[in-house]
């Protein structure tokens, strides 16, 4: 698209994979991944785990949240190879056995969401915004859980429903 | 004991526990091994021809499979109708890759594939094309008044033209006494459903495939890959269990599809073609639309003359219609009436139907100026809306075949406060902030279209009922589920309902409000089919206890069939299927169709009651929408859950359509600028405050046998000129320009 690169191919073609090793939902995963692989990639494309979802792919629309190392971040942003040995949790590893995680049951409740694509970003970032223990007010949670978008427009669904947690004490 | 019927009750999404534990497979998300990945390389010059290509430099690289240009493409029809698909509008289909000329910015010129995404988009980013460049023009607001009428097509029977000028328009309005008049842009808009449009096609040998596409009508696509590509229907299957939103998007085969089939069928592989946001932006948007309005009153507050104008953009290849200028009479029976939409042709894609496509374009001229009058007319804009109450729709001079506007306007007035409000613009405060209330009126046609269903009783005595409709976030899945378990007098969990599958049985294209009086009408025409069959067989049963007995003399309960007269005479539906067919499913299929012959003796419509308040912060030009109200009457409401969430949906696009998205186009270089979710601005959660939804009762015996109106559009074009005129009684100021911008208040 761009002919002005200024970027050899070269570059790209030639580069080698590394050998990674990634904690993904309690499993410890090997995988051998170019370097220039985003975790979100990784985690849909190489592990098939596609409960993260992809939005923009540029930091910007939060579907693709997931807890590493305790804190939310934006897998999109991040490369896999710089998260080796990290503990991840994606949405797939948010509830325990059979039963779902509050937030999970909370969305459901309220009706969280139509399409269902930015759900799993909003979950993962609410557990993150939560643990992290700075949202006092409705407001609060409102302005910490910004940076996730919803197209369908379940917003006022989705803070009924981490309030309704975070007020409930489902969170532990 | 009798089980409450299924619908009318709030039951939460069947398929919820999937969307929120990542189970949901959207239509990137098959993997499969062998997989290949295509990225597409699209024009960076809005008009011209490609000269060259360098492909072969790209074809070198390790790991790029084939390159696919116009130079090399399959060939694939000829025939421009081939092209067509079910939301085709009048003119020539774009073919993907067809020849060396450049037709708008942004356009697919190429398909890279290669072993891995990454590759894949790398060769997008490198590869090296020469144009020739054309002039070209993309500036709508350069042609207020030069317009062409638009060509009429199939696209017309759901889009009719204006209605004909009825009085002396010109005569009235220059009599009047009480005038309002407006000119209006409404911007560009693009669709930006969560989801990245994402086909992967499993190429299944001898000219079959299994098409996972981000789709709104699994059938319509179906079509238009056997159309185009020369396959036989039944080997082309389109499955969308779960789309990622798609808001009008995915109403016609995006080019994704296209070029995923195409490469699957040359390189008999599988192949997953994902468009990034920034592709997002290169095919189909709500056009922006200049209008222009003139409205006179007598002194009493009767509206006596409409005159609204459009002039909206299209491509150079379709003449892509919205119903713009047509409500206004529907609302206000005017004696003297002049309604014209023009065309302006431009060097950019086909617009596309995009959430209540034209309805929230015009309403917000109509509605504007409305409240404009009663200012001049020093009424309340509901009592000026009250005044003009109509039960008949002058343009097809027909009474409605149901209206509960008035009870929206009263309860939803009562239940916001609207009696609250002081009538002087900038005469409500709070703190250093101005608070402005705003009402504004809904209106859209409830439609319906023919589809079939199966309906099917199996051994466990569960129903099982079939359609290739698709459920967008729109809740379809469990309101199907609803209305299937209604008919057979089942509850929801013995009601297994499969979707979003072309090869089941034909449902139309998922939009305009009408999919759950289309689809719902055929599965009581399947369920009314079963029911007799059922009856049927259970009568020929050994020592049948059902006797002789006529469907009448039956109910069908809680997985039963029972004499009336004698409920101990009951027959369980799973012995009927074990005992008296074998233990075969019993099976039917149906179509249901929109009864015309009742339909046309009525005008029929779903409305809708808007109140907003907002505060406006007068230094910085802040608005912030801290209430908003909507109060519907749509018939029957099959789920109120699902339902509330559809119509808290479209007031969250409201907002957003009043004070946030905006395509931005800029006309040196025929390009959008803003094709990112950074920069295409859409409110996040700090932005939505209080928002209410009141459904008010409304029977209608006439409209379908479910008394359905639909309601994905009725939430939004109330909304933004609700808005703007909460914005003008808070400030004074009238902005007539969507989005509204900070600085127009400054
Ligand atoms: S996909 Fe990562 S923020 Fe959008
Ligand atoms: S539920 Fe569809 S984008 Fe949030």
């Amino acid at each position: 698209m761009n002919s002005e690169l200024d970027l050899k191919p070269a570059a790209v073609f030639t580069s080698k994979t590394r050998q990674i090793t990634l904690n993904i939902n309690g499993i410890s995963r090997g995988l051998e991944v170019l370097p220039y692989v985003t975790l979100l990639d990784a985690l849909r494309e190489y592990l098939d785990l596609t409960g993260t979802k992809k939005g923009c792919d540029h930091g910007q629309c939060g579907a693709c949240t997931v807890i590493c190392d305790d804190k939310r971040i934006l897998s999109c942003l991040s490369l896999a190879v710089a998260k080796d040995g990290a503990e991840i949790t994606t949405i797939e590893g948010v509830s325990t056995g059979n039963d779902l995680h509050p937030l999970q049951q909370a969305f459901i409740d309220h009706d969280a969401f139509q399409c269902g694509y930015c759900t799993p970003g909003q979950i993962c970032s609410a557990i993150g915004m939560l643990s992290e223990g700075k949202a006092k007010t409705r407001a609060d949670v409102k302005e910490l859980m910004s940076g996730n978008l919803c197209r369908c427009g379940a917003n006022m669904s989705i803070i009924d429903a981490i309030m309704e947690v975070k007020d409930g004490g489902g969170h532990e | 004991m009798k089980n409450p019927p299924a619908t009318g009750q709030s039951i939460s999404r069947i398929e919820g526990p999937l969307k929120v534990t990542g189970a949901a497979k959207y239509s990137g998300e098959y993997n499969v091994p062998g997989l290949l990945y295509g990225y597409v390389v699209n024009s960076t010059i809005t008009k011209g021809k490609i000269i060259k290509i360098y492909t072969e430099e790209i074809k070198a690289l390790p790991g790029v499979i084939d390159v696919f240009s116009h130079e090399n493409r399959p060939s694939t029809a000829w025939f421009d109708m081939k092209y067509a698909d079910m939301d085709a509008p009048p003119g020539s289909p774009f073919r993907p890759l067809h020849d060396a000329e450049i037709r708008y910015n942004g356009q697919p010129i190429a398909l890279i594939v290669a072993e891995t995404f990454e590759l894949a988009r790398y060769a997008a980013s490198i590869i090296s094309v020469d144009y020739e460049k054309e002039i070209f023009d993309t500036d709508l607001r350069s042609h207020f008044g030069d317009g062409r009428e638009p060509e009429t097509g199939m696209a017309s029977l759901l889009k009719p033209p204006p209605p004909e000028p009825t009085g002396y328009f010109e005569t009235a309005y220059a009599a009047a006494k009480y005038k309002a008049s407006g000119e209006f842009y409404h911007g560009t808009e693009h669709h930006n459903p969560m989801e990245l449009f994402t086909t992967t096609t499993l190429y299944e040998g001898k000219g079959k495939l299994s098409i996972y596409d981000k789709t709104q009508g699994t059938v319509n696509c179906q079509l238009y890959v056997a159309n185009v590509f020369g396959l036989r229907f039944k080997d082309v299957k389109v499955i969308s269990p779960f789309v990622g939103g798609a808001f009008g998007s995915g109403l016609r085969p995006q080019y994704q599809l296209f070029l995923s089939v195409m490469a699957a069928l040359e390189l008999k592989r599988h192949v997953r073609v994902t468009l990034d946001r920034s592709q997002m932006f290169t095919f189909g948007h709500r056009p922006p639309t200049l209008q222009r309005t003139r409205f006179a009153a007598d002194a009493d507050g009767m509206v006596t003359a409409l005159n609204h104008t459009a002039f909206a953009e299209t491509s150079r290849f379709e003449d892509y219609t919205e119903v713009v200028v047509n409500w206004s009479p529907k609302l206000y029976p005017a004696a003297h009436t002049l309604l014209d939409y023009k065309l302006v042709p431009l060097d950019v894609f086909s617009p596309m139907d995009m959430r209540a496509p034209g309805g929230s374009t015009g309403m917000h001229a109509i509605e504007s100026t409305l409240d404009e009058l009663a200012y001049q007319l020093k009424m309340d804009p509901l009592d000026l809306r009250l005044k003009n109450y109509t039960m008949i729709d002058i343009t097809v001079n027909l009474p409605y075949s149901s209206k509960e506007l008035k009870e929206c306007y009263l309860k939803g007035a009562e239940k916001f406060g609207w009696a609250n409000r002081a009538p002087e613009p900038r005469s409500m405060k709070r703190g250093h902030k101005l608070v402005g209330y705003g009402m504004a009126t809904g209106i859209w046609d409830a439609m319906q279209a023919p589809a079939r269903a199966e309906a099917a009783m199996t051994r466990d005595g569960k129903l099982h009922v079939k359609s290739a409709v698709t459920d967008i976030g729109t809740g379809t899945f469990t309101v199907m589920t609803q209305i299937a378990a209604d008919e057979l007098g089942l509850p929801v969990a013995d009601v297994i309902f499969s979707y979003g599958d072309s090869k089941l049985p034909f449902a139309p294209i998922q939009g305009g409000s009408m999919t759950t009086s289309t689809v719902g009408t055929a599965i009581r025409a399947a369920g009314k089919a079963l029911r007799k069959k059922l009856l049927r067989v259970a009568k020929r049963m050994k020592d049948s206890p059902l006797g002789k007995a006529e469907l009448e003399e039956v109910i069908f309960q809680n997985g039963y069939i029972i004499l009336k007269d004698n409920p101990q005479a009951a027959v369980s539906f799973a012995d009927i299927i074990n005992d008296g067919h074998h233990g075969l499913p019993l099976k039917t299929t149906n179509t249901g169709v929109p009864n015309m012959a009742k339909l046309n003796k009525y005008s029929r419509a779903a409305h809708s009651a808007v109140f907003v308040e907002v505060e406006v912060d007068e230094e910085l030009g802040v608005i912030n929408v801290t209430r908003a109200l909507t109060a519907v009457a749509a018939g029957k409401i099959i789920n109120p859950k699902t339902s509330r969430s559809q119509i808290l949906g479209s007031m969250v696009w409201g907002i957003s359509k009043a004070l946030r998205e905006e395509t931005i186009l800029d006309n040196q270089l025929g390009k959008y600028m803003n094709q990112n979710l950074g920069e295409y601005h859409i409110p996040v959660h700090a932005d939505i405050h209080d928002l209410d939804v009141m459904f008010i009762e409304e029977n209608d015996e006439h409209i379908n046998e479910l008394g359905i109106k639909g309601l994905g559009e009725i939430g939004l074009v109330g909304v933004a000129p609700a808005i703007t005129n909460a914005i003008f009684h808070a400030t004074g100021k009238r902005l007539n320009q969507l989005p509204v911008h900070f600085d127009m208040l400054l």
